[in-house]
């Protein structure tokens, strides 16, 4: 009988996986000297991805400069859930400035790190999917093209969630939102729009360009720590569930982000100066439906009909990506 | 030291002696010339330890000041008309931090229609964007304000723009006396912030704000560009002696001892303004100029007492507030309240329109006889405009305005386009 090795994957602080790791492989989740850069008492809904993804995400930026970390934050629910006043979940100097402008307020961060002579003091610029692939786009663009010393992270919940689920350049094809609602012939979000925000920085050549998903936050810890051994501009694109805006159960933001990479909708890959460099495979190969089932905003795919002609379209972007990237 | 320099460039070397750490900027007429000179100062290291940043928008460009200034640099950046426009959300945010960015504005108009030349319409859009906007009537001015500006901003953590007209200040070679590096030294200490982004000690800036305490945090703001009526004077002072040359505060009187009319104005224009109150005042006519060089924060009181007695004030703007007339009348009228004095509102030198002392002789003297009305347009064309309305009474698609009659000053040879 032949054997297959046993993989353990990164669920959350609690894992029984984490436990049965070598020690220098488990997950700092529960470490008491983690940085906890975004720390308890924040507004975010039950499940939130992006909350899980920005606690990842900036505590390996944390371990990877010593603490030496400032962070510019766009407009947008992190920003909101994070800073009720008179309280703040930062436990690191953090500024807000405007929705459009967190990268160049970045890359203003890091000129003036870089005439004071701080080169130890490093620089993220985060934001939302709006934030960043629509308002932030023009910011963006000119901080990746000067090649400025900032990681930009984009917590990709496709809409924007904090005004209340509205369409965004990131809504994926079919997703009903408050602005492309479930409603017409076409119900949801127009095939053939939107943009790829990860393609469009790779084609600035930008040192380093990554893709993750909260489903795997070993990876993702992994690809922040990377972006921080490098200088100039580097991008990492997070997929992070919303409950509130997907509609799906709480519980299972975990399970749909694995199956949004799981399906191949969306492809995790690294891309070093405009070439990918490296992907992430698809384990178990799954039809889209499985992906779309677990979210409202796909429910008119399924009730009161089966819309057979949408899911074939939405299963042949999942096959593009597969064949365009090598997921399998 | 005396030389013989174009205002831009007379700026630029002032603002490098004032030592910033950060300039981020973006190109817009007639503010270049500026940050030409200084991004190559900073790229020669003249300016070192100094970042230039060019970047993509005057959006971007505020943007990486507020970055930069939170980080505890001293920033500077310059731009003008649409420029201003396009940064507005930045400008109120900047503010609201409480950021000490400088910022020079080369006051040029806003379209449509487009147009590159000199007028306030930039600056007074965003009058109530919480900048303090200091405004000059000359390079020697300019120069000065500055070194000012940047003491002034630190001093009360508040961004500040110095005004100075486009083109017409901006372009024009004049004789300047740029202070020393040890003057503007001994002036302008190293900058210390009142707040800072630094992993030493976190901060959270920029966090929301609701109704519980939004009302108090702009209260402060308000009190805290009040203090500057108060700072402007003293530093003022100080710096006439640092300079040895006499720097005006708030505001310029000229010739207004006696005066019973009294012209009140902002910028270049002063000169002119002068030259025509040198013509009336040979004929007896009791008439004074007042320059104003703190607009935000406004300086009601100093300006109430200068205005004293006088029973005319002529105020002369590069500015129209659509559907209502003059900005500057408005809080000169603020001012005076409940003076008596009779406040008439001129608007002149729109997009450039040159502004003559034969024109201003001409509205001086209407004004001491009583003949001029509250709301004056200098030297309007308005059988041009009178034209164009009949256009609009005759014919349904009458056109564009500004196209039909550009066509009929002659502006454009060919019919319509």
């Amino acid at each position: 009988m032949s054997s297959r090795p046993i993989k353990f994957y990164q669920v959350g602080s609690h894992a029984a996986g984490n436990r049965l790791l070598d020690p220098e492989l488990l997950s700092v989740a529960a470490d008491p000297n983690r940085s906890n850069s975004i720390t308890k008492g924040h507004r975010a809904c039950q499940g939130c991805g992006e909350a899980l993804g920005a606690r990842y995400a900036l505590d390996a930026a944390m371990r990877a400069t010593d603490g030496q970390l400032i962070a510019a934050n766009a407009t947008g629910c992190l920003e909101v859930f994070s800073t009720p006043y008179p309280e703040s979940s930062w436990q690191m100097p953090w500024l807000h400035s405007l929705f459009g402008n967190a990268p160049a307020v970045a890359s203003g961060i890091a000129a003036a790190l870089k005439a004071k002579g701080r080169s130890d003091v490093r620089v993220v610029g985060q934001g939302g999917d709006g934030g960043t692939v629509d308002i932030g786009l023009a910011c963006l663009s000119g901080m990746f093209e000067r090649n400025d010393d900032v990681l930009y992270i984009c917590y990709d919940n496709e809409a924007y969630m904090n005004t209340g689920v509205q369409r965004s350049g990131s809504t994926p094809p079919a997703a009903r939102t408050m602005t492309t609602q479930a409603v017409g012939s076409e119900p949801g979000n127009p095939f053939g729009q939107g943009k790829n925000l990860p393609l469009i920085a790779m084609a600035h050549e930008i040192p380093y360009v990554a893709t993750a998903t909260v489903a795997d936050l070993r990876d993702l810890e992994a690809k922040v720590e990377r972006a921080m051994g490098m200088r100039g501009a580097r991008y990492l694109h997070i997929l992070v569930t919303c409950p509130l805006g997907w509609s799906s159960a709480a519980g299972e933001t975990i399970k749909v982000a694995r199956l949004a990479t799981e399906t191949g909708l969306f492809p995790v890959f690294e891309a070093i100066d405009g070439e990918v460099s490296a992907v992430s495979k698809i384990r178990h190969l799954r039809p889209v439906e499985e992906y779309l089932e677990l979210q409202g905003r796909y429910r008119h795919l399924f009730q009161p009909e089966r819309r057979v002609d949408v899911l074939a379209h939405i299963q042949a972007i999942a096959d593009r990506n597969i064949a365009r990237y090598g997921l399998l | 030291m005396l030389e013989q320099l174009e205002g831009s460039r007379a700026v630029a070397r002032t603002v490098a002696m004032c030592r910033p750490e950060v300039i981020p900027a973006y190109p817009i007429s007639p503010q270049t010339h500026i940050v030409e000179a200084l991004s190559a100062m900073v790229k020669d290291g003249e300016l070192s330890p100094c970042e230039f940043v060019n970047v993509e928008s005057e959006y971007a460009a505020m943007s990486v000041a507020i970055g930069a200034s939170a980080t505890g640099a001293r920033t500077y950046t310059a731009t003008a008309s649409q420029g201003l426009l396009y940064m507005a959300e930045a400008l109120y945010n900047a503010s609201g931090l409480g950021l000490p960015i400088v910022m020079t504005i080369a006051n040029r108009a806003i379209g449509a229609p487009i147009n590159i030349w000199n007028d306030h319409s930039d600056s007074m859009s965003q009058r109530d964007s919480g900048w303090i906007q200091l405004y000059v009537e000359s390079n020697q001015e300019a120069v000065d304000m500055h070194v000012l500006a940047f003491r002034l901003a630190e001093e009360l953590s508040l961004p500040v723009m110095v005004c100075m007209d486009g083109f017409i200040l901006t372009h024009a070679y004049e004789r300047i006396d740029l202070p020393s590096a040890q003057q503007v030294d001994g002036f302008l200490p190293a900058y210390e912030p009142r707040q800072v982004l630094d992993p030493a000690e976190p901060v959270t800036i920029g966090a929301m704000v609701g109704p519980e305490a939004f009302m108090e945090v702009k209260y402060l703001a308000h009190v805290k560009q009040l203090q500057a009526l108060e700072l402007i004077p003293e530093l003022s002072a100080e710096l006439t002696r640092t300079l040895g040359r006499e720097q005006h505060g708030l505001m310029r009187e000229y010739r207004c001892e006696d005066a019973e009319t009294i012209v009140v104005a902002l910028g270049s224009v002063l000169g002119t303004i002068e030259d025509a109150i040198d013509e009336l005042r040979e004929r007896g006519v009791r008439i004074g100029a007042i320059g104003i060089k703190a607009f935000r924060p406004f300086p009601l009181e100093a300006l109430r007492g200068a205005i004293g007695q006088a029973t005319r004030v002529v105020v002369i703007e590069k500015a129209l507030a659509l559907g209502i007339g003059g900005i500057v009348a408005q809080n000169v009228r603020n001012a005076i309240a409940p003076s008596s004095a009779q406040v008439c509102t001129v608007i002149a030198g729109l997009g450039g329109r040159p502004i003559t002392t034969s024109s201003l002789c001409g509205l001086f003297e209407d004004a001491v006889a009583d003949r001029l009305g509250a709301m004056t347009f200098l030297d309007l064309n308005t059988e041009l405009v009178e034209r164009e309305l009949e256009r609009t009474r005759s014919a349904r698609r009458s056109g564009p305005h500004a196209e039909n009659m550009l066509r009929d000053v002659g502006a454009i040879a060919a019919g319509p386009v």
